[in-house]
């Protein structure tokens, strides 16, 4: 399976809206904290290393 | 100087080459009487080949280095007479413990499997385990071991090496067909040759401190914590040894002031404080050190051969140090033996580096991540590290993710150009590479174990049900196998105890417990070819001459593919 690279969520104003609210209370270092473990527990849910692959490369490259 | 451990002193005896007129010339000189150097001398001399060994000093290993000995290295100490008494003497233990903070978070039990004779690891000083190799090398007439002998030049020839030994009555010259270094990571020969090992260095402090103490409050086992209430911001390991010695292990980090962290007065109440103020302790010994993961480029140049530390080097979190060195010296021994006397196939004795290389690799890597897990590099490391382990407290999925070292295990050499890869399908991670798989069995009514029946020849398992299975024509291909220049020898692993009883035409192994069968996925007619270490080369479902000596020949280093 591929990463999946075009529009996928259902509700996109929710989501981000609750991703964003989630930080609004915080430090930098605490949203950190949170963004780590974001990953991770989103990471494991994929759980197959090539997709995994695939999202980190498009990240990097995103960030250059 | 230890209240635990009293040093023998080994004394320098003058040997006959230092008055010989012309250098006395020995097929292996090895540098290094360290645990790699020794099993290599003592493997060899079971292979019946002699050989010299050097040491620069007079005692064993000072302060205790490596302490966690795996399975691995007890079965081929077992080959080579040296692993009953480690062993004995040895702390042994399977189990693991993380904490975070104040929480255990994480548990990993290193041999799940049950019916194997060595358990996963032993904790054992390096001194004991020098010791013992030293008394096996004296019941060798084949090793001469050489105190207070160092390599102080060399000279390379075309067919060996010359060297310059220097000892308390001078020095003299010897020739060597081939060198092995198993010098250590400052090795002497590596310098005298000019070449490097590279790597990555560590930029962070750890103090190990040894402490006596009554093993009250704490189980064989080992326990890791990442920032604990005692030691904040670091992390700290615990392992016990023989003697009731204590093995703690304080990440002190890069700002560390050395000097003063060394001294005994601030090591003390940084034990005190880890094991509470109701803890009679004594500090044995400490010290202080930063790590490199590092390796030589190429293992032989030459006629000179290096293994161990030599050869490449890790961080001591995963205990591959001194284990994966032993798996050098089992490696090499046999294919030397075959060099030597001319019935190793070309790229026989080039195997030894590409394995080993390898394997080296392997280690490498994995002693790098438990490092950068341990140590976090940057301040995004560090936010991912700790959400790792806040996640594990509740969470099972982040508890694979903690890696406070991950534990020697021998390299699966799945790439050796010396395996034949299977033509048949085999539901057994014991592939091609892989060392074989230990098992309880019973030989002649006695309770034993498979390993201790492989030797260090070569050994054709085959797996029978009936005595009728062995056949005439069987038995005829067992025959020519055991005539071959190199002989392979017929090891029957049968299911059943009761219709072997008077069959004696091949050695036979009772799979009482059916282990062996189910760990090698073994059914009648199957075979494996295992090599002199103990490594699978091939395997097939059928025994069949011509095929099993093709892999013979394949394993000797003959007819390789590119």
């Amino acid at each position: 399976m591929a990463l999946i690279t075009t529009a996928n969520i259902v509700r996109p104003d929710d989501f981000f809206a609750a991703l964003t609210d989630l930080h609004r209370e915080l430090t930098p270092a605490q949203s950190e904290a949170v963004n780590a473990k974001l990953i991770l527990l989103l990471a494991n849910h994929i759980g197959d290393n090539a997709v995994l692959a695939e999202a980190m490369a498009i990240a990097a490259e995103q960030s250059d | 100087m230890f209240a635990t451990y009293q040093f023998p002193t080994y004394s320098y005896q003058p040997s006959s080459d230092q008055s010989s007129a012309d250098p006395v010339c020995h097929a292996v000189v090895v540098i290094g009487a360290g645990p790699v150097g020794m099993a290599l001398a003592v493997d060899l001399a079971q292979h019946g080949q002699a050989v010299v060994v050097l040491d620069d000093n007079n005692t064993v290993s000072v302060g205790s280095r490596a302490v966690c000995y795996g399975k691995r290295f007890l079965d081929i100490s077992d080959r080579l007479g040296v692993g009953q008494r480690a062993v004995d003497k040895g702390v042994t233990w399977n189990l693991g413990r993380v904490f975070f903070e104040e929480d255990q978070i994480y548990t990993f039990d290193m041999l799940p499997e049950q019916h194997h004779r060595r358990p996963a690891f032993i904790n054992l000083q390096q001194y004991y385990m020098e010791e013992y190799y030293v008394d096996r090398i004296s019941e060798l007439d084949l090793v001469d071991l050489r105190w207070k002998n160092k390599l102080i030049a060399l000279e390379e020839l075309a067919d060996g090496v010359l060297l310059t030994v220097d000892t308390p009555d001078g020095e003299y010259q010897i020739k060597a067909d081939y060198l092995v270094a198993c010098d250590g990571a400052g090795s002497v020969t590596r310098q005298l040759c000019g070449l490097e090992s590279r790597g990555q260095i560590f930029q962070d402090h750890f103090l190990i401190a040894d402490v006596v103490m009554e093993p009250k409050r704490f189980p064989p086992e080992r326990w890791f914590w990442f920032n604990p209430p005692f030691h904040e911001g670091q992390s700290t390991l615990l392992h016990r040894q023989a003697d009731n010695v204590w093995r703690i292990d304080f990440d002190l980090g890069w700002g560390a002031d050395i000097e003063e962290e060394k001294k005994p007065e601030n090591i003390i109440p940084r034990v005190k404080k880890f094991l509470g103020d109701d803890v009679d302790f004594e500090l044995e010994w400490a010290s202080i050190y930063t790590f490199t993961c590092r390796r030589m480029e190429q293992f032989i140049h030459n006629r000179i051969i290096f293994a161990g530390d030599a050869a490449h080097q890790v961080s001591p979190f995963g205990a591959r140090g001194a284990n994966s060195g032993l798996e050098d010296a089992d490696n090499l021994a046999w294919k030397l033996v075959h060099q030597l006397r001319g019935s190793a196939g070309p790229g026989l004795l080039d195997s030894y580096a590409a394995e080993r290389e390898f394997a080296a690799d392997e280690n490498i890597l994995n002693s790098t991540r438990s490092t950068d897990f341990i140590t976090p590099k940057n301040a995004a490391s560090r936010a991912l590290r700790d959400a790792v382990l806040e996640l594990a407290r509740d969470y099972t999925f982040a508890r694979p993710l903690i890696n406070s070292g991950r534990l020697s295990v021998p390299a699966l050499l799945t790439q050796s150009p010396l395996n034949t890869p299977d033509s048949d399908h085999f539901d057994s991670k014991v592939v091609p590479g892989a060392p074989c798989t230990d098992g309880a069995v019973r030989r002649d009514g006695e309770q034993d174990y498979l390993l201790s029946q492989l030797g260090n020849r070569f050994v054709a398992l085959l797996f029978a049900d009936q005595p009728s299975e062995i056949t005439a024509e069987l038995l005829q291909q067992a025959a020519v196998l055991n005539k071959v220049d190199v002989p392979v020898e017929t090891l029957v692993v049968a299911s059943n105890q009761h219709d072997w009883q008077l069959f004696t035409a091949l050695p036979v192994v009772i799979d009482h417990l059916a282990v062996v069968a189910q760990r090698l996925d073994g059914r009648a007619g199957t075979s494996y070819l295992i090599r002199p270490d103990q490594l699978v080369a091939g395997r097939s479902r059928h025994f069949d001459a011509d095929q099993l000596q093709a892999m013979q020949r394949r394993a000797l280093g003959f007819n390789l593919q590119e």
